[in-house]
């Protein structure tokens, strides 16, 4: 197992930049995730890490030795591709087997690792079937099995669950993140989808346009997003946004914020706040409670039953939507006025600049942390 | 109501097609069958479909030149030009499908636009290079030619199939470990081989039917089918059966090749028009 | 931890080279393919050059030397010329028009579901594969004879005169014969295309209430606008030098109502052995060539772009 460490790492295609030095260290066994809207630069930059793109500037390092001009497979890297690019030619077998062929191992031994391989990812009746009679969930473990077979130092794998549907979606995340916990491998892995980096990383890397906007565990950035890009990103739906101004920094830190039709009082520990300022205030749908003294009120438009927990979407006086999340059992329908409070120690607050405002109070999963 | 209108779309349809198909193939069905005819029937008037096959014309054909000796020309010049330059377009298709520089798109056009110049207009010198070069009236000759003529066409068709195949399955290979040389024979042939038979094919059609050069810089040794017909056109034109028999004698083993490869062929013809 | 997880990692050999050129290695992959085409574009076309500015008949060595401008002066001036260049656009001009235009609504019948439509394609293809001499002299002889022929022997059938097509309308023939050899390539990529039309398209417009023909119109056509430019292409490279057909038909003739441009140069050169001429020629057919080519060239190039 490797640690795997970036170093200001910089990408430019045609005097374009679109990697802008990126820094991160990657620990063994880590299981870190790269997220972000597409053409945020993901991709390339797991690409660079693979060897397949040329690293414009900075430095790679696996194990501590700096790889920026090695070859991609002396890296001792393996990567699972979004169309997981097996060997259309090639059986099951062979696909597991070529990297093996080609790095001269005996035939004994290599029947023997494919044959691991394949019993843990359970394709043992499918080896002499070639991929083109596979179901999507197959060819994606006859990737994975690909990979594991050359028992890299290092995982990658580019968004490999974008072509399955929602329920095998859901499947094989369980089945990778276990697997990782049985391997034990560094793996980096990139991904558009929030839910999927949420659930397996152990840290998520919020990219955007080529720039890291966030590092942080799945709670912290869900909880202490560190900016509107991150706080718009992550959770689902997404935090509600409200634009606001400072009416008064109120005294024992915390503040009082103004929207357009309520106030509110948010905990926050910076310094400097001016009365005025324009702010903008995020609430999570969960952190707003349903109640009849509440000071926030609004219209009922939609109400999405789910089934376990309602969504409703509601339309505040000032023409603004807020979705708020209640129970399964909510029976407030369309055109029902209702009120509400939103949570104040939940309440997130970005300056004029994105930036979130320091907190005074701690979620508490994250205390300590 | 709506029931007759289809059906008599159906016939309508049916039956012009089928009137076109055979009007299309008629000549060559025509040519077929008179070679079968003696020269009385062949000339008869009105034409019969209906007579007495012989095998004459054939014997006569054959009595009168070494058929053998012209198709095994026809044959090698057309595979030796064929596997030539898919030799040397399959390094060229793959350098401008994979390491594409800024220069790429130029040179290929570049190189379509070669195919573009007139033979005739290069008639002359190339006449007196092949004269000074002993490879007139030479198999060497025509295949250095059809090779070069055809070598636009096999590279635009390669690259062309090249391009579909998806690159992350080249880069899986070479996360693999593939050397530039295995991905390339172990990796994009195999995949790409239903293109480079078309590619192949339709070469071969090209340099079999090839007339200009084969015309104008062979006489005997290396001269192929093509003309050995050209000598059956004039003065003995009006030998209608014999004529037939030596043009079906010309025509038949490319056709038939062409009859069972249509469908790989088609794939090729494309040059990448078609998603 | 797995037992796989025990294997010890697999690394490449370390053979492999360090960072690649790819430039470099691109280049070298390349330049077979390029120094070939590039030997055989540009030597013959400096000998012709050269040979385009001398005076040079092989039965008349007397006659040497710098020759100016004069075998240019005595082609362009010469009316058959002109007449060959016309000639040579009717019949580049006339065999698109059918084939494209015919190939294209044969493809629509052909993409229709029949009896026995397998074998109707492959009658319909069958011509493509003809050489060119062989079709020549079936249709000379064989079908437009003016005494035996079929075609003559069907116009008596129903009490016409037959009539001596080569001789009468002999450009047109040659037309017919030429485009008679290449609709079926047509036929074969446009097919190919319509077959890659997308069926949802088709019915979204019927259910827009388009009827045959605005389906035709609207969808049809502009998707096999690729392949469309792809058989301008690929049959003008072949129409520009038509050769054997008119060598074997009607040798030019008669005067030079059918000689097209790489007749006439073919004539100078074999028939009359003026190299001064034919190069002089050979060179305005490489002009004419390029004229064409340039704008058919960025036709494709758009087609590249996607």
């Amino acid at each position: 197992m490797a640690t795997v460490e970036l170093r200001n790492l910089r990408k430019t295609y045609l005097h374009e930049e679109i990697i802008k030095g990126v820094s991160l260290a990657i620990a063994e066994r880590e299981f870190v995730v790269f997220v972000g809207p597409s053409g945020c630069g993901k991709s390339t930059l797991l690409r660079m890490i693979a060897g397949l793109e040329d690293i414009s500037a900075g430095d790679l390092l696996i194990d501590g030795q700096r790889v920026n001009d090695t070859e991609p497979a002396r890296r001792g890297l393996a990567m699972v591709f979004q169309s997981y690019a097996l060997y259309p030619h090639m059986n099951v077998y062979r696909n597991m087997e070529f990297s093996l062929r080609l790095a001269g191992m005996p035939e004994a031994e290599r029947r023997q690792r494919i044959g691991d391989v394949a019993r843990i990812l359970q394709l043992e009746p499918y080896l002499d079937h070639r991929p083109g009679q596979l179901s999507g969930g197959q060819r994606q473990r006859v990737a994975i099995g690909r990979a594991i077979v050359r028992n890299p130092r290092v995982f990658l794998f580019d968004e490999p669950l974008s072509n399955l549907d929602a329920a095998l979606r859901g499947q094989m995340r369980v089945e990778l993140a276990s697997l990782h916990r049985r391997l034990g491998a560094t793996t980096i892995y990139v991904t558009h989808d929030q839910v999927e980096a949420m659930t397996m990383a152990d840290r998520i890397v919020v990219l955007n346009k080529g720039v890291v906007e966030q590092i942080g565990t799945p709670l912290e950035l869900y909880h202490r997003p560190g900016n509107l890009f991150v706080a718009r990103f992550m959770g689902s739906p997404p935090m509600n946004l409200l634009p606001a101004t400072i009416s008064a920094p109120a005294p024992e830190g915390s503040v009082q914020v103004r929207t357009g039709t309520f106030s509110v009082s948010i905990p926050t520990q910076q310094a400097g706040l001016e009365a005025g300022a324009p702010a903008t205030l995020g609430v999570r749908p969960e952190h707003i409670r349903i109640d009849p003294q509440g000071a926030v009120h609004g219209m009922v438009e939609v109400s999405e039953r789910l089934g376990a927990i309602t969504l409703l979407h509601v339309r505040l006086p000032d023409g603004q939507m807020i979705v708020v999340q209640t129970g399964g059992d909510n029976i407030d329908c369309a055109d029902t006025p209702i009120s509400m409070t939103f949570e104040e120690e939940h309440c997130h607050l970005f300056d004029a600049g994105g930036m979130a405002l320091a907190r005074s109070t701690e979620h508490p999963l994250l205390a300590g942390a | 109501m709506a029931r007759t209108s289809t059906r008599l779309r159906h016939a309508t349809i049916t039956l012009l097609a089928w009137s076109i198909a055979l009007w299309m193939f008629f000549p060559i069905l025509w040519m077929f069958l008179t070679g079968f005819k003696s020269e009385p029937d062949a000339i008869s008037t009105p034409p019969h479909f209906f007579f007495n096959p012989t095998l004459s014309s054939y014997q006569d054909v054959f009595a009168r030149e070494n058929y053998w000796h012209f198709a095994a020309n026809s044959v090698v010049i057309s595979l030796m030009a064929t596997v030539v330059a898919l030799l040397v377009s399959i390094p060229a298709a793959y350098a401008m499908a994979f390491l594409p520089g800024p220069r790429t798109r130029m040179t290929l056009l570049w190189m379509l636009s070669t195919r573009m110049l007139p033979s005739v207009g290069v008639l002359v010198p190339i006449y007196l290079l092949a004269r000074a070069t002993g490879l007139l009236d030479s198999r060497t000759g025509l295949v250095v030619i059809y090779m070069l003529t055809n070598l636009p066409i096999t590279v635009w068709m390669l690259y062309t199939f090249f391009r579909e195949v998806p690159v992350p399955i080249l880069e899986a290979g070479r996360m693999d470990g593939a050397t530039r040389w295995q991905e390339v024979t172990q990796v994009l042939l195999p995949l790409a081989l239903p293109g480079i038979a078309s590619t192949g094919l339709l070469s071969l059609i090209l340099c079999w039917n090839e007339t200009f050069w084969s015309l104008n810089l062979t006489s005997s040794v290396a001269a192929p089918l093509t003309t050995f017909i050209a000598s059956f056109s004039s003065p003995e034109g009006l030998f209608f059966a014999k004529l037939s028999a030596a043009s079906t004698l010309a025509v038949a083993p490319i056709m038939v090749f062409g009859w069972a490869s249509q469908k790989q062929l088609v794939r090729g013809l494309t040059f990448g028009a078609v998603k | 931890m797995d037992k796989v997880a025990g294997h010890p990692p697999v690394m490449a050999s370390p053979a492999g080279s360090a960072a690649r050129s790819r430039g470099l290695q691109g280049f070298v992959l390349q330049s077979p393919a390029i120094m070939l085409l590039l030997a055989w574009s540009v030597v013959p076309l400096l000998m012709t050059l050269w040979y385009s500015v001398r005076n040079y008949n092989l039965v008349d060595p007397t006659q040497q030397g710098f020759a100016g401008i004069s075998n240019y002066w005595y082609l362009l001036t010469d009316p058959d010329f002109m007449t060959s260049l016309e000639n040579t656009a009717i019949l580049v001009g006339g065999v698109l028009a059918i084939s494209v235009g015919l190939g294209t609504l044969l493809a629509v019948l052909y993409n229709e579901e029949f009896a026995g439509r397998g074998i109707a394609r492959i009658l319909v293809i069958s011509p493509f594969f003809i050489m060119p001499t062989v079709a020549a002299l079936l249709w000379k002889n064989l079908m437009l004879h003016p005494i035996y022929g079929v075609y003559s022997a069907m116009m008596r059938a129903v009490g016409l005169t037959p009539v001596d097509w080569l001789s009468r309308y002999p450009l047109a023939t040659l037309v017919m014969i030429v485009a008679w050899e290449w609709l079926p390539f047509a036929v074969l990529i446009l097919l190919t295309a319509i077959q890659s039309l997308d069926t949802e398209q088709k019915e979204a417009a019927r259910m827009d209430g388009a009827g045959m023909v605005a389906q035709f119109i609207n969808i049809t056509l502009p998707h096999l606008s690729r392949a469309i430019t792809v058989v301008i292409m690929i049959e003008t490279i072949f129409l520009l030098t038509i050769f054997a057909e008119i060598s074997v038909t009607t040798a030019g003739g008669p005067g030079v109502a059918s000689t097209n441009l790489a007749f006439l140069i073919y004539s100078r050169a074999l028939l009359q052995f003026d190299v001064g001429g034919a190069s002089a020629g050979g060179v305005v057919a490489i002009v004419v060539a390029n004229i064409v080519a340039a704008f058919l060239l960025r036709a494709v190039a758009r087609n590249l772009e996607t």
